[in-house]
């Protein structure tokens, strides 16, 4: 085992900044694309469907016009 | 399908002749692209002269001294072959030890001696524990008593 | 029976073959990146001994080279897709792309930020302008400039081949980053595992960054398949087919 306790864990041997620095950052980062791409699928399944369905109205309309 | 042979080889070509243009650009920039100099081009002259250069090597063991003012730090630096004395004031970095590598960025004075505004350590790409590091070490003075 | 083989072969390329396919796999890869990274962070902190010349600031390496490694290959895979694209004129390989790029400019990033964090404490210098930081500075450029430029085209044939051309372009880099540490004195110290020779790190260290180096494989496929979904379903909008995928969506809800 290489620490001897929590606080020696979290101080890494002096470089706690330049370790952790490294670490949060990256999971800061890739938290942050998997939100970005699950909502962009929200949105564009959002889009899509009420694309559609504002075409099937208007082709509706054309039925009822002719 | 002749259509998609051609493209086939307009991309193939364009890649290979694209490769070939940055090959000869590196080539041709090679001396911009050194990061340093070896001792050895700095002793016959090939380091670039009327500017600031980098010199990188190895810390000559037993050369680092401070001066009684305590804020300068003298050592060498040198490839094995030749060897190159730095007079340097500021911080070093933790890695920075006798035997190790490290990279100097400074001028070349009249009497010889380089006056370094910055010391970089470099580090190899070995990675091992303490405990295998000492081995190597022990092993290493092992052998040399032995040959002598 | 030329035709048929082609047909198994393109198969999947077909958008609205792939696209439940990806919906698939893609949760299995996203457990298997949680797996290997919990695994890999276990090693690299509990398992791997402190390094015997720097220290705890090492561990850095964990996600440096898995970070670097990755940012490279998706390149290559970028432009390997662009040149299928240019020369079958296959629709998914454009979407793949494009699907990849924001990935591999995050890993980019990322090695570009971990580097500075570990050059600080060992060399003395969070950048310096050695061969090896500004190949890998170009890297990122390229990836902000494919990403620009497929986005600034409105018309998404001409953004394929734009974007198709840049990837092809810009891989020549590639090889230029990973030999640089080898054709040039840089700062930067040479590679540590490669095909040459046997691996300069001790064995646990290496296996946890080999293990970090599959996670963020696995993390790539899964966000890539995500994100090249919802580019499937925009581009493919006006077809039949995601019209169908849109109704059972909205019987769902």
């Amino acid at each position: 085992m290489n620490w001897q306790s929590m606080s020696d864990f979290w101080s890494m041997g002096g470089a706690a900044f330049f370790v952790w620095g490294s670490y949060g950052v990256t999971f800061a980062l890739i938290a942050l694309e998997l939100v970005v791409v699950l909502r962009r699928r929200k949105q564009v399944v959002h889009r899509l469907q009420r694309l559609r369905q504002a075409m099937k109205a208007s082709a509706r309309r054309k039925e009822s016009q002719e | 399908m002749k259509a998609r042979q051609k493209r086939l080889i307009l991309v193939v070509a364009g890649v290979a002749l694209l490769g070939g243009a940055v090959a000869l650009v590196l080539s041709a920039f090679q001396q911009n692209l050194v990061f340093f100099h070896t001792p050895t081009e700095v002793a016959e002259g090939k380091a670039p002269q009327g500017r600031t250069f980098r010199i990188g090597g190895m810390v000559e063991g037993g050369s680092i001294k401070r001066d009684a003012d305590g804020i300068t730090v003298r050592f060498a630096i040198t490839d094995t072959a030749r060897s190159i004395p730095v007079a340097y004031k500021g911080p070093l970095p933790d890695l920075f030890k006798e035997g190790k590598g490290a990279v100097v960025q400074g001028a070349l004075g009249a009497d010889g001696q380089f006056a370094a505004t910055e010391v970089l350590a470099k580090h190899d790409e070995n990675y091992m524990p303490p405990e295998a590091q000492d081995a190597i070490d022990k092993a290493h003075k092992t052998a040399s008593t032995v040959s002598q | 029976m030329e035709s048929g083989q082609r047909f198994s072969l393109f198969r999947y390329a077909a958008p609205n073959v792939f696209y439940p396919l990806a919906g698939r796999l893609a949760p299995w890869f996203a457990a298997a990146a949680v797996a290997f990274a919990l695994v890999g962070l276990y090693l690299g902190f509990f398992v791997a001994p402190t390094d015997a010349v720097q220290g705890e600031v090492y561990r850095v390496i964990f996600i440096h080279v898995p970070a670097a490694w990755m940012s490279m290959f998706i390149y290559l895979i970028m432009a390997f897709w662009s040149a299928i694209g240019v020369v079958f004129n296959t629709r998914l390989s454009a979407m793949m792309t494009q699907a990849l790029a924001p990935t591999g400019a995050m890993f980019c990033f990322v090695a570009l930020w971990t580097g500075a964090l570990w050059g600080r404490p060992t060399w003395g210098a969070y950048w310096v302008w050695d061969a090896r930081l500004t190949s890998q500075l170009l890297l990122l450029f390229l990836y902000f400039g494919f990403m620009a430029l497929t986005r600034a085209i409105e018309d998404p044939r001409r953004a394929d081949k734009a974007g198709a051309i840049l990837a092809l372009v810009g891989a020549v880099n590639v090889p230029v980053i990973y030999f640089s540490v080898k054709w040039w004195n840089t700062l930067h110290q040479g590679a540590s595992v490669s095909l040459t020779k046997a691996p300069s790190m001790a064995t646990t260290m290496l296996m946890a960054m080999l293990v970090m180096a599959l996670a963020s494989w696995a993390y790539t496929i899964a966000v890539v398949l995500w994100r090249v979904r919802s580019l499937i379903l925009e581009r493919e909008r006006h077809t039949d087919w995601v019209g169908e995928v849109l109704e059972a969506k909205g019987a769902q809800a």
